[in-house]
């Protein structure tokens, strides 16, 4: 069984901000469900309340960064970038400032239905000249998130997982290096945040099926390093297959094809994530399973790359993970 | 629709009920309820000029988000009635109210008490925020400030095709903390939008708890009357002062009600929360069992009888 963490965030962004004088704790109401509520309680001389006012919050978090601290800002991701977006290209992105993006409940990790869902987040991140994307996939990089994200000169956006979060890895962030968590030689995975564990779950039943995988986990998503990824297609005989919890255009399907394009790699690369489609509210298992995000997705996608079917069942895929409607690690049901 | 119930009646049907489902599942928007409860029963059972609901009772599940090959697609504003000119449009601007919405369809004859089953289900079109596609609504509310605005073109929209119909807006005052607020009430102002109409639910909270603890929003009235509406100010709770508020004269202006409320009215129990009651979860199952035994009292029903 996979350790599970509760509230990996709340104590990992305390330590940081204490040794850290020029971190302040910026939110914007929704500080119990940012896991901040404890920093804010126990700190308040460095914690700064904004009100439901995220376009105000991102340029007042300019004026931070002009007189020398470096905000955290927190929030559902969404929040970071739909509403606030003139602001953040004018008063973080162009004038570099050190500006921390901390979204919470990226892709559909909530079921708060479409306006909480950022989908397409990192690719409108992405496109924003001197922003730098970080996503965490388990506890231990949620953990380190604090510390990588503060090592960037200039404005970072992370997607930061919450509530009661599994640890698949054993060291922290390091910015720009993935990892390398199987070294097959038939199909290359890429993935990066929750996908990441969705594409652990099946592990056996490829392997089961005669499939030998090599699986890249990403989490820093620009800067982009490119070329560890173009050694690890080159081992592969038959092609790529990326999953990601966000739209496919834009985000690392769209990453890792603009790479293989530039460098004329001739393979086959197949994008799994939302195609083209909003999404609606419902559970994070419903909702991945709905929309092909989760591991019987990439199954389907490894069979098409191969032209093979496994017959595999969910029954032959480690068990879906679902987390309680409500529980001690989040403030709301969302 | 003839008002089977008095106005007061379908107002503790919406507290019973939203109490009722959060106790069986564990929590839920309460104090929404608690606040809110007077404002949409007068809203649904008397002031609203809605037609008869042209979706079916029971909700049907989700059915697709938008797009071209979508052709099915509808929202929830079947729920209200057609969309025809001489009927009233209402939308609910903090889409976290959608359980005391719900709950409101049931109680004035618009949805069947088997939605509320439905409620947060996956598949389920009757999510837990309001979504475009959900009962009683028209519009995705769930990213606050932004349904004044939206009511506000609507309205403009309807006035220069002649219809008689009024554009309802239910706010949070939470709302207020977002410049969009004040963006959408200068514009109606400019424009004399004065088929808009706003009923606000004052109940000086948020996700953070006391509004003048998180980003203080002052007095609201004084700022929107200085940004050109009409505003008038009353106890939430008092039927007499909501339809009293509705008849107050405003050409040229949209109307704001300001509604000031309790979000522990009804549910007492709930006071000691205050004001950390945005959303409430319960804190063991003994505070479950206690506060099923003293809200039910208060309420006047038996007890829920939930699953451990
Ligand atoms: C643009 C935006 N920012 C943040 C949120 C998250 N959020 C949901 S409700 C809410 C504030 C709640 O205050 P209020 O609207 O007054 O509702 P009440 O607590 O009285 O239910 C916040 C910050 C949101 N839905 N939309």
């Amino acid at each position: 069984m996979v350790e599970m963490v509760t509230r990996p965030y709340a104590g990992a962004f305390e330590a940081y901000a204490l040794a850290h004088p020029e971190v302040l704790c910026l939110s914007a109401d929704l500080t119990s469900s940012c896991e901040i509520d404890g920093f804010r309680d126990r700190h308040p001389e460095q914690f700064v309340s904004l009100g439901m006012a995220e376009q105000n919050m991102m340029s007042f978090a300019g004026g931070l960064g002009l007189a020398g601290f470096r905000p955290f800002l927190h929030t559902f991701g969404v929040f970071l970038y739909r509403r606030p977006y003139d602001q953040l290209i004018a008063s973080v992105a162009y004038p570099r400032r050190k500006v921390r993006l901390m979204g919470f409940l990226p892709g559909v990790t909530t079921p708060g239905g479409m306006t909480h869902q950022a989908i397409e987040d990192i690719s409108v991140m992405r496109s924003i000249p001197n922003m730098t994307i970080l996503e965490t996939g388990d506890a231990t990089e949620v953990e380190s998130i604090c510390a990588a994200a503060d090592s960037i000169d200039g404005p970072v956006y992370c997607r930061v997982l919450r509530g009661s979060v599994p640890r698949l890895f054993d060291s922290p962030i390091e910015v720009g290096r993935m990892r390398e968590l199987s070294a097959g030689s038939d199909v290359l995975v890429v993935t990066a945040g929750v996908a990441t564990e969705e594409a652990l779950r099946a592990r056996g039943a490829l392997k089961a099926a005669g499939v030998s995988i090599r699986h890249l986990h990403i989490n820093t998503v620009k800067p982009f390093d490119e070329r560890p990824l173009l050694d690890h297609i080159a081992s592969v005989k038959h092609g790529v297959i990326t999953l990601e919890n966000h739209v496919t255009e834009g985000g690392i399907g769209s990453l890792v094809a603009e790479i293989m394009a530039d460098h004329g790699v001739g393979k086959r690369l197949i994008r799994l994530g939302l195609k083209d489609t909003y999404a609606h509210g419902g559970s994070r298992p419903y909702l991945m399973r709905h929309y092909g995000l989760d591991a019987s997705a990439l199954v389907a996608g490894v069979e098409r790359l191969l032209g093979r079917i496994f017959g595999v069942t969910e029954a032959d895929l480690d068990a879906v993970r679902v987390d309680a409607v409500h529980s001690s690690a989040k403030a709301e049901a969302l | 629709m003839d008002n089977a119930k008095s106005t007061g009646d379908v107002a503790l049907g919406i507290r019973r009920r939203v109490f009722e489902h959060s106790i069986r599942n564990n929590g839920g928007y309460m104090s929404q309820a608690c606040s809110a409860a007077e404002q949409l029963a007068w809203l649904y059972n008397e002031e609203l000029r809605l037609g008869e609901p042209t979706l079916p009772m029971i909700p049907k599940p989700f059915g697709g988000v938008p797009s071209a090959g979508n052709t099915d697609y509808q929202t929830g504003a079947g729920y209200n009635g057609p969309a025809e000119p001489q009927y009233d449009r209402l939308f609910i601007a903090p889409a976290h109210y959608a359980l005391v919405a719900y709950a409101t369809l049931i109680e004035v004859g618009r949805m069947a008490p088997e939605g509320l089953e439905m409620f947060n289900k996956d598949g389920s079109s009757v999510e837990m925020i309001g979504a475009e596609h959900s009962p009683g609504m028209e519009m995705h509310n769930g990213t606050l400030g932004i349904g004044l605005s939206t009511g506000a073109g609507l309205a403009w929209g309807r006035r220069r095709k002649g219809e008689p119909g009024r554009v309802w807006v239910f706010m949070s005052d939470g709302e207020v903390q977002e410049g969009q607020v004040w963006e959408a009430v200068q514009a109606a102002a400019y424009h004399a939008i004065d088929n808009l109409y706003a009923i606000m639910d004052v109940n000086a909270q948020q996700c953070d708890g006391a509004m003048e603890s998180v980003m203080d929003a002052r007095d609201i009235r004084a700022k929107f009357e200085a940004f050109g509406a009409r505003c008038v100010e009353i106890d939430g709770h008092d039927l007499e002062a909501l339809r009293q508020a509705a008849r107050e004269p405003h050409p040229g202006k949209p109307l704001i009600i300001l509604a000031h409320t309790v979000p522990y009215r009804g549910m007492s129990f709930l006071k000691r929360r205050f004001p950390r009651l945005h959303y409430v979860r319960f804190q063991s199952e003994e505070e479950r069992a206690d506060m099923n035994g003293a809200i039910a009292e208060e309420l006047g029903i038996p007890p829920v009888d939930y699953a451990h």
